[in-house]
């Protein structure tokens, strides 16, 4: 469903990414384990840029992404707008129709924000606003969700939720995550990441202590 | 390979032009006695008159309502052509409409409305239009862009600027809204002198009566309106704020124009008196006079205006950028520092040079310290904010040894920049010096205008646009060369807002 094969990946000349061999298939969940700077946002940027081709996708960037001066829901309803044509999101825009309001505070129940859906979201906490991304991806739906430390802001009892909210809502995911604990609960197959290359990519029941500190050692 | 400067090279290089325009600037103050009339308008502006309030109310009205709904239309088309402005065709129209100054669009579009509405609505709204397009496009490049990106490709453009660029870049832009709405309380005041119903009008006819009073009274209801825009003016209140300019607009009445007057114009009046006349051949020696006679010597004395004015700007700025410090100059020192610039940012140009006119009769002397003094006090405030927020440590000196030793060589390069920034804008307002005599590009204007003559008047205010807009790049190429083209990118600055830099 989705390959990159000996790539190297990276911003200009130096690629932080080298010779990586992914094949995610459908159904897959993989987590993406490693220290930050180990090349786990290289590897979902390219596997972003890979997928929309002919997959949809709905990402959780790292940093949220979102229009600070607008409410919670009108940012969840941002997930749809490539649906739709420019009068229709313009009418939304001012006004969302009973529908569309509807299926956005559902979203956004989801996460636990129903009662936040009208407030701008420069006002809410770091945490909150994590979650209107999350929300944004779940409004949107599709094939795959990439995320990007997506619950790295949420507190550890609502991440096990989430994670499981994710699990649910799409068929394949590929999520970078720094809990150990919500991957092995989330996670079919699990990709180590150090110094820019893969250290081991396997099913989630073969992921031992041994490996974790040869992956987080410094 | 590109040239390095030196800040204090360039400044040099400022100082030794200046130096050669002295010899022919006319600094005349002959027959004026200076000191009877200063201390009869000091005397009027101690003791302002009400009497005429009931004129005066009007005025001030006028000015607002002119000022308020030449503004919206002039952003709303900013706006607009704002996320073109990268397109040439979007770009060389805004340029040509933001380097020809009000008063001289005033001056030109009386030919078609005469003393009307529209005379002044368009006034306003064409330059800002092509200000409002540049600032805005500016303000709309820095938003963050993540959250269009993260709308993929296949969303039309229009929901991505309406979803994921103007609300990013709403802030700013409503903060440079209100900042030229000030501009433009400014400039509709101003268009009264060429005969408009606003508050220069009425501050002329006063002291043409010898009137000191009311023109004082004048004066300080004018700077309690510009102190006050942040407080009667709020976006909300916007709507209520048009409707009521319009009723006012509404009451303005003028002498009708004939008929067909735009057609007239566009159609005989601008085109060049040989192609009128069907004389081909005597193109080149119209366009020989007229370069001769009145563009190049207007742009001499415009020049020799301006690069003293810019001098003496730098000078105001160079002392006056500490003086709202209250590390400098204590706490009402700082107080009364912020007073004066306040008051001398809040007096156009124009204005101010009117009333030192009066004092010391008609020579560049009255522009070139109008223009030294308004636009150095519109420096030393952007400089002053800086300073107050620069990081000291804890056992800086104070006083004048903080000025010398932190102040001044922290600042320079902002300095150096603000004041090439303003060079451009100093160009500007010399040429319309001349519609108060001074014999800068704006006086041959104005004399082709009342001679009738506006094919002359279309090639001199074209000859002026360019002039702006050739100081505009050398100032941009010098600033570049400095390392200091982009104020903003160095680091975030108090107060320094995109657009403020370069001013009214």
């Amino acid at each position: 469903m989705l390959l990159l094969h000996g790539a190297d990946l990276g911003y200009g000349g130096a690629p932080v990414l080298r010779d990586v061999r992914l094949n995610v298939a459908p159904g897959e969940r993989v987590a993406l384990l490693g220290r930050s700077g180990s090349g786990k946002s290289t590897l979902l940027a390219a596997l972003h840029a890979a997928a929309v081709r002919d997959l949809r996708v709905a990402l959780v960037p790292q940093d949220a992404a979102l229009v600070p001066q607008l409410s919670a829901l009108r940012n969840v309803l941002m997930g749809r707008l490539d649906d739709h044509g420019a009068w229709r999101n313009l009418r939304t825009l001012i006004r969302p129709a009973r529908a569309d309001r509807d299926a956005a505070l559902s979203d956004l129940s989801r996460v636990g924000l129903a009662p936040e859906a009208d407030r701008a979201v420069e006002g809410l906490s770091g945490g909150q606003k994590q979650r209107v991304a999350l929300a944004r991806a779940l409004h949107r739906g599709g094939d795959l969700i990439l995320g990007d430390e997506p619950l790295s802001a949420v507190d550890p009892r609502q991440a096990d939720a989430l994670a499981a909210t994710i699990r649910d809502a799409f068929p394949s995911a590929v999520l970078a995550l720094h809990d150990v604990g919500i991957a092995r609960a989330f996670a079919t197959r699990v990709v180590g990441l150090r110094q820019g290359a893969l250290l081991f990519d396997l099913p989630v029941a073969d992921l031992d202590a041994a490996r974790l500190e040869a992956l987080y050692a410094r | 390979m590109r040239v390095e400067l030196s800040r204090t090279g360039v400044v040099a290089a400022f100082l030794f032009v200046a130096a050669l325009c002295l010899p022919f600037a006319d600094l005349t103050t002959a027959g004026h006695d200076p000191w009877a009339t200063l201390s009869r308008m000091a005397g009027g502006f101690l003791s302002p008159e009400f009497n005429a309030i009931e004129q005066i109310a009007r005025a001030v009205a006028l000015t607002v309502a002119f000022a308020i709904a030449g503004v919206a239309i002039g952003g709303l088309a900013g706006l607009c052509l704002a996320p073109f402005y990268r397109l040439r065709v979007v770009r060389i129209p805004a340029i040509a409409l933001r380097s020809v100054h009000e008063l001289f669009w005033a001056l030109m579009l009386m030919q078609v409305f005469g003393i009307g509405v529209w005379t002044g609505l368009l006034a306003i709204a064409l330059p800002y239009c092509g200000i409002f397009a540049k600032v805005l496009s500016e303000i709309l490049d820095e938003a963050d862009r993540r959250p269009a990106d993260w709308l993929g490709p296949r969303v039309d453009p229009l929901t991505r600027f309406l979803w994921a660029r103007v609300p990013l870049a709403r802030p700013q832009m409503v903060s440079y809204a209100l900042y030229r709405l000030e501009c433009g309380l400014r400039s509709s005041a101003v268009l009264g002198f060429v005969g408009l119903p606003t508050l220069g009008f009425q501050l002329d006819s006063f002291f043409k009566q010898g009137e000191y009073g009311a023109a004082g009274a004048v004066m300080a209801i004018y700077i309690a309106l510009i102190a006050s825009v942040r407080v009667w003016m709020r976006p909300r209140l916007l709507p209520a704020w048009l409707v009521a300019a319009g009723v006012m607009l509404s009451q303005v009445t003028a002498p009708p124009m004939g008929s067909g007057a735009l057609w007239r114009f566009l159609s005989e009046d601008i085109v060049p008196a040989p192609l009128r006349q069907g004389n081909l051949g005597e193109l080149g020696p119209w366009l020989w006079d007229l370069l001769q006679g009145a563009i190049l010597p207007g742009l001499a004395a415009t020049l020799v205006v301006a690069q003293l004015a810019l001098i003496v700007a730098g000078l105001v700025a160079f002392v006056g950028q500490a003086l709202i410090v209250p590390r400098v100059t204590g706490r009402i020192g700082a107080a009364a520092g912020h007073l004066l610039l306040v008051v001398l940012r809040s007096f156009p140009e124009y204005m101010l040079a009117y009333l030192f006119l009066q004092v010391w009769g008609p020579s560049m002397l009255p522009a070139i310290l109008a223009l030294g003094l308004h636009n150095g006090a519109i420096i030393g405030h952007l400089l002053g904010r800086q300073a107050e927020g620069l990081t000291l440590r804890p056992d800086a000196p104070k006083g004048l040894t903080l000025w010398g030793w932190e102040i001044v060589p922290r600042l320079f390069g902002s300095f150096v920049a603000l004041c090439l920034y303003r060079w451009e804008i100093i160009i500007r307002e010399s040429a319309i010096m001349g519609i108060l005599g001074i014999a800068t590009l704006g006086f041959y204007l104005d004399d082709a205008i009342v001679a009738l003559r506006i094919d002359r008047a279309v090639v001199i205010l074209a000859a002026t646009g360019l002039i702006t807009v050739g100081i505009d790049a050398l100032s941009r190429a010098i600033r570049a060369r400095l390392g200091a083209g982009s104020l903003r990118r160095t680091e975030p600055r108090p107060g320094m807002t995109p657009g403020r830099a370069s001013g009214c």
